[in-house]
């Protein structure tokens, strides 16, 4: 399938990152293909093919040297894009701390995807979840449309003079890498106007000779990490600046870090991260007709994480509920605990709940939801509800007689 | 920033360790790990139990040891001969056993 410039287009998930990074004008595409994020590097090789992407497409022979290879061009001051999933992402992991410590701000698309063992291809969040330490911005998009517009945002972001911190764009597996919509594509020379040349402080070069991505003695340490630490809480403000930018120019706000859908008077709050936000939208406009002040947060990045406006938008709710596609083994889902650890900054102390579902691909469907926010309800009613549930096992976990 | 160029020996033959001066406040630390080279490199051959002695009479200027050293220690002067930097050389005897006429052999590091 030819991806053209006409201004509407109906493509996958993948399609549209790739229409994104294309509008981005990279110079270096280095990536290695892996379900479900090949549909991504299959587009833009054959774009780089028909010369409508003016990059060099770097046919790598691992996820580890595709994402070596982009900090190699970052380095030398050009525009890099790389892209992978789940055991992809895992084999990446030793360059993601290279790449964010040497401050180059590459863009990554990441389709969560389930970890093996049980090997799976089917979606979960548990690759990404595990990287958060990394020092890579995290972003998790909702829709196609989302995921082209936070190509062009990532990389506005990720090389802002006081951020400078590679940025991963994340989709859900199939559930969105896979699945159509009519996308709006941005006119190049807008998209032009709003991402200028990529310039960097920390460029190799000829006529200013530097030793780059050396190692440093206790006596120095600390301070590159401070630094990096100041640089993404530095990003909490560029987000949302950008995002406002990027509405005034194309006419799609995201809400910045986060997004709240019927909170301002929402007894009970789902949070969720991802493509299931569409699904727990509808859930919650169905309970608020029989009556139920129930309200949705969108949490749209992860790191930084967006403590503040967390806070904010959960007021004084009742309780909350935290969706994770992931389980950190012997203690809980990832989302919660950093959700968990937003909220005791405050003084609020509403009922929080974890639920754990969908991971390898399995559906979360508009009943579990609504299982959800009964479990919050009971909760707040005094009823005794664990702290994490897994939602939908399809067997007993009764203990037997 | 000072350039390479400036951080060499009166005869220019090896870079100068610079100094670091303490930073007085985190934004005059450079962005990331990358600054001028000589920086933040600190003298390193602690661990040397033996150290190459070169013969100068015996040297054909083949640069072997040169090409060879793990860590560039070995360096050129002049026309035909070569020197070591005791500073940064760990001793390892690559040289001393790639030379083809034996004109440098290992001997104790006397030091304390």
């Amino acid at each position: 399938m030819k991806l053209d410039n006409s201004k509407k287009l109906f493509v996958s998930g993948d399609e549209a990152i790739a229409l994104g990074v294309r509008l981005a004008r990279p110079h270096v595409i280095s990536a290695y293909p892996i379900t479900p994020q090949t549909i991504v590097v299959e587009r833009l090789s054959e774009m780089v093919e028909d010369k409508s992407l003016d990059a060099d497409f770097m046919h790598v022979e691992s996820e580890h040297s595709a994402l070596s290879a982009a900090m190699g061009v970052s380095a030398v001051g050009a525009r890099a894009f790389t892209a992978t999933s789940s055991q992809g992402l895992l084999y990446m992991a030793e360059v993601l701390s290279y790449c964010s410590g040497g401050r180059y701000p590459v863009v990554m698309m990441n389709a969560n995807r389930a970890l093996a063992l049980p090997w799976s291809i089917f979606g979960d969040q548990s690759d990404s979840l595990l990287l958060l330490g990394s020092g890579w911005i995290q972003c998790y998009v909702e829709d196609a449309q989302e995921a082209l517009d936070m190509i062009i945002q990532a990389y506005k972001i990720a090389e802002h003079p006081q951020v400078l911190t590679p940025f991963m764009v994340n989709l859900d597996g199939f559930i969105l890498t896979h699945t159509y919509e009519l996308v709006d594509i941005p006119d190049q020379s807008e998209v032009d106007e709003f991402l200028p040349p990529f310039s960097t402080p920390n460029q190799m070069s000829l006529e200013n000779p530097m030793n780059l991505g050396f190692s440093s003695t206790p006596a120095d340490n600390l301070e590159f990490k401070y630094q990096q630490h100041q640089a993404m809480l530095n990003s909490l403000s560029v987000i949302e600046d950008i995002d406002a930018e990027f509405g005034d120019k194309f006419g799609r706000y995201y809400g910045g870090v986060l997004e709240t859908y019927q909170t301002d008077d929402a007894e009970h709050i789902m949070i969720t991260v991802g493509t299931i936000t569409g699904t727990t939208r509808v859930v919650v406009d169905k309970l608020r007709d029989a009556g139920k002040k129930v309200g949705l947060i969108k949490l749209r990045y992860l790191r930084p994480m967006p403590e503040q406006a967390l806070i904010e938008a959960v007021g004084d709710a009742m309780s909350i509920g935290v969706i994770d596609k992931d389980i950190s083994f012997g203690h809980e889902g990832t989302i919660f605990t950093n959700v968990n650890s937003a909220l005791s900054k405050s003084n609020q102390t509403p009922k929080k709940h974890n639920f754990i579902c969908g991971m390898g691909g399995r559906n979360i469907s508009k009943n579990d939801i609504i299982e959800m926010f009964q479990l919050l309800e009971d909760s707040v009613k005094g009823k005794d509800i664990p702290a994490v549930n897994f939602i939908n096992l399809n067997t007993s976990i009764q203990e037997k007689e | 920033m000072k350039k390479t160029k400036d951080m060499l020996s009166p005869d220019g033959t090896r870079p100068v360790k610079q100094e670091f001066p303490k930073r007085n406040h985190i934004s005059e630390y450079p962005t990331g790990p990358g600054f001028t080279a000589g920086h933040l490199a600190e003298i390193n051959a602690g661990w040397r139990v033996f150290k190459p002695i070169i013969d100068i009479e015996k040297c054909i200027g083949c640069y072997k040891c040169y090409m060879v050293c793990p860590d560039g220690v070995i360096f050129k002067t002049g026309e035909k001969a070569v020197a070591v930097d005791y500073d940064y050389c760990k001793g390892c005897g690559v040289c001393a056993h790639e030379c083809p006429v034996k004109a440098i052999t290992m001997i104790k590091d006397e030091r304390d």
